[in-house]
Order: C-alpha cells, then structure tokens, then sequence
C-alpha cells in the first residue's frame, strides 16, 4: 500500500488554495520591483506579445482533481480529497467537440482520470471518434491500487490507448519522496504489467512513455541523457522497457508553489527559471496547440491556466458553446509562470518543445 | 559593504566579470563550456568530478551549483557523497603521502 504523505491546500486550508492568492505572488516581488522582467515584457523583446494560437492539434480534458496520490509537488492540488469530477453530461458535451474537432490527439488527464466513474464510458464513446493519439495520463500506481483497476492494462491495450505515465527517478528513495512511501514498488509492478500486455516495447504500436519532472527546486537535465539513464536503469534492475521520457519543468504554481515558499526556494527558482529562458522555445508551448476542458467544462489555454482560473480571452469560454474557429482567434492568458514552459529546452505535455 | 565575504546571490554575477575584462572572461568561458560538454567523458561524469573538485577546493559556489547540476542529472545524494570521498582521499592521501617526506628529513637530520 502506498502511504499518503500529506493533504491537498484545499483540505489544508491553505492560502494558496485560492489561485488569486498565487496570481497575486507571481507579480509581486521580484518581478514587481523589476529585479526580474514579466514574461510579458520578455516575451516582447522577440515580438511575439501577444501570444496567439497555431494550428489545434491536442484536446486536453481533465476528468477530474480526485486523484489516488497527494504527491508533493503536483500542480493540480489533487488527491483522495477533491470531490470536483466530470459527469456524464459534460463527457457527452466533450464528445460532439472530439466528433467534430481538427485536433489529432486526445489527451485525458486528472488528478487520476480513472477514478473518475464514467471513466470506461467515456473511453469507449470517445475512441469511436478515431482520434489518432489517444492518451490517458495514468499515474501507474492506480492499476495496482484497488482490484476493481487491475484490468486496466487490458483495457488500455483493448482501445488502443497510449499511456503516458509519471516517473520521478528509476531509484525506490527519490521516487517516494516525491509521490509517497510504496509508489516506487508499485509502479514498478504497473510497468511490468504493461510490458506483459506489449506496452513500451520496441516494436509495439502499443505507446509507453514516461514523464520526469524533478523532485524538487531545481530544472531537469536533458531529455536525451536522462531518457538514456532512465531505460539503462529501469532494464538492468527490473527488464522494464518503455518508449520515449518527456522531461518536464515543474511550473510554480499551485502545491509546487507552496513547496518553493516553505523551503525559501522561490526567488532562486525563478531566477533559474529566467536565466534558462529560451526565445526558440515560446512558439511551440503548449498553449499554441492545445486547448484544456476543465471537469467542469471550461475552456483553458492550458492545464496549468486551468489551476489558475484563467478561462479563455474568448467569446466561448464553455464546451456546451464550443466553436473552435471563434476560439482560435484569440490571446493567450499568461503570468510568470510561464517561464516553467520556456526555460531550456522548453517544457510541455509532451516534454522538450524546442 | 557586504559583512560576509560570501554571498549566495554573488554566484549569478559569475558572467558580470567580463565587464572589467571583455576579452579574457569570454575566453574563459567559452573554454568553461566546452570543458563540460559531452566528449570522452559523459556530462554527468564531468559533474559529478565538479563536485569532488569544488569541495577539495572547498569553494562554496561550485559547491552550490555542481550539487544542483547533479540534481538536474539525477545523480543521487549516494553518488554525490561518494565522488566527495574521493575528493577527501585524494586530499587526505595527498597530505599523508608528504609525510614521507618528513621520515627522510629526520632520518637525515637525527638518524
Ligand atoms: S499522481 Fe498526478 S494528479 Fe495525482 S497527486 Fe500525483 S501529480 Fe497530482
Ligand atoms: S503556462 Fe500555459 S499559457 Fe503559459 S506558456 Fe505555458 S502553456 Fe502557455
């Protein structure tokens, strides 16, 4: 079993809960005082304020904050004690968008989507629409967290469905620091399981990749080399294979946030982030080819807009008004936290964009 | 004045010591980068050296920013320690070694 280490800001009551509070620290200080330039004013120093859509290629849907884990660092404040899930009425708004969008890959994340009870139904109606890339985000160790998911895997392969998966680091020590005591063990047995089924090896249409996000205030190194150490690690002390590693920035934001305030990391990190600022990496992040579907059907630049209530710059603002051409038109929101998509190499759902 | 002759926010004014010297901090850091780029050695190795350097040389930025580095590498807080035990060796070997020295200047002096 796995330990759940701490509760979300909501449940703590936390200042930070309130995406006000947030907005309100990531404008003040050292970006106030001008000892930082705003992304805003960095961004125009190549000409590209505002920031505006390109082609739509991901739908992002969120099913949900409950999540089976409280990691330290999660972005989206989930865990067991978040009751905000997708119902049934808003999957079959999300369904005549997915029928209808230019989008070529459908990504559903959460907290953990499969907690989300109409979960299989909606997986089922959505992989009849033939989206290309069908992604759901599983946190692995949710398949082996209750006998009711343990045919997940199974499900999984039977729709085709690509498996992105979190994976801090390919030792038992810093993984469960990051995500609990026993999530190491657990994912492990997950992966193992989704070898079994074909998942993540070499030849297999059956997609498997991880994602790194580091555990704690610093960027991650390079996708390469770490993708490299990852596969050597994870073959020669379990045999397990996967396909591609995204490195990913952790974006200060929401329980990250908190965590670079209470260990007085803050003001290095977005130093850090500033420093490693790319002008290449802005016109691909994620919120140039993305649109995010909130549980409750609104519309957002990007998941990590979604955590800030930052709702669409646009007439349509909900899925039940969905119309991708009106919505296409429009400024992205941004704040500085959209240094954590620009730094190095750049950082997405996807990993490096540049 | 500062009141500690140490000061962490001084490590990112590193590349400020071209100002006073354009042609040879440019030098120096290009040299810097390439050292550390991937060649016979991989990246992650050139660290985790860093690291055993910066503490034999006991200089507290290098300390600060090789430990991040490593981090960002995913090299683990065992790995850091060992590679700063071989740094202790070679510092302490490098002491003991000199005491050779001191044997032969008594045996000369007093044998
Ligand atoms: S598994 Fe993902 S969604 Fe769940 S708490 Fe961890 S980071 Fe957040
Ligand atoms: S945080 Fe969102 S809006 Fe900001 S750059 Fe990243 S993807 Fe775009």
């Amino acid at each position: 079993m796995t330990k759940i280490k701490t509760k979300s800001l909501q449940k703590r009551d936390s200042d930070l809960a309130n995406s006000n509070r947030q907005l309100e620290i990531l404008s003040s200080g050292v970006f106030e005082n001008g000892e930082l330039p705003t992304f805003k004013d960095k961004i125009a120093e190549t000409k590209q304020f505002p920031l505006r859509p390109n082609k739509l290629e991901i739908l992002q849907i969120n099913l949900g904050y409950m999540c089976n884990q409280v990691c330290e660092h999660c972005h989206v404040d989930a865990g067991p004690d978040r009751k905000e899930i997708m119902t049934r009425e808003t999957m079959q708004q999300c369904l005549e968008v997915i029928k209808k969008t230019g989008a070529h890959t459908l990504d559903l994340t959460g907290g953990a989507p499969e907690m989300n009870p109409e979960f299989r139904w909606f997986v089922e109606e959505a992989s009849k629409a033939g989206i290309k890339d069908f992604i759901v985000r599983s946190n692995l160790t949710i398949i082996r967290a209750n006998k009711k998911y343990y045919d997940l895997p199974d499900f999984f392969k039977k729709h085709n469905v690509h498996v992105v998966s979190s994976m801090p680091h390919w030792t038992r020590g810093k993984t469960d620091k990051q995500r609990g005591e026993g999530v190491f063990d657990m994912s492990i047995k997950a992966l193992q399981e989704l070898n079994e089924r074909g998942y993540g090896m070499p030849d297999s249409g059956l997609r498997l990749d991880l994602v790194y996000n580091p555990s704690g205030a610093f960027l991650p190194g390079d996708q390469m080399a770490m993708e490299k150490d990852f596969k050597k690690a994870l073959m020669e002390d379990f045999g397990i294979q996967f396909h591609n590693l995204f490195a990913i920035t952790n974006l200060p934001i929401s329980r990250f946030l908190d965590y670079l305030i209470a260990s007085e990391n803050y003001e290095d990190y977005m130093y850090a982030l500033v420093e490693a600022y790319n002008p290449m990496a802005v016109k691909n992040v994620m919120c140039t080819n993305t649109i995010s579907i909130s549980w409750d059907g609104w519309l957002y630049d990007c998941d990590f807009n979604q955590m800030l209530n930052l709702k669409v710059a646009s007439k349509v603002k909900h899925v039940s008004e969905y119309n991708e051409e009106l919505l296409q038109d429009r400024n992205i929101i941004i704040s500085q936290h959209c240094y954590g998509c620009t730094a190095g190499a750049g950082s997405s759902c996807q990993g490096v964009v540049a | 004045m500062a009141k500690t002759y140490y000061d962490p926010s001084d490590l990112r004014k590193f590349g400020k010591i071209t100002e006073w010297n354009e042609e040879l901090g440019n030098k120096f850091f290009d040299y810097y980068g390439k050292v550390f780029e991937e060649g016979a050695l991989t990246a992650r190795e050139k660290s985790l050296i860093a690291l055993a350097v910066a503490h034999t040389e006991q200089c507290p930025y290098c300390i600060d920013a090789y430990t991040k580095d490593g981090l960002q590498r995913g090299v683990t807080k065992e790995e850091m320690m060992e590679a700063i035990h071989v740094g202790a060796a070679i510092k302490s070997g490098a002491t003991l070694v000199h005491g050779v020295q001191m044997m032969n200047k008594v045996n000369k002096l007093d044998g």
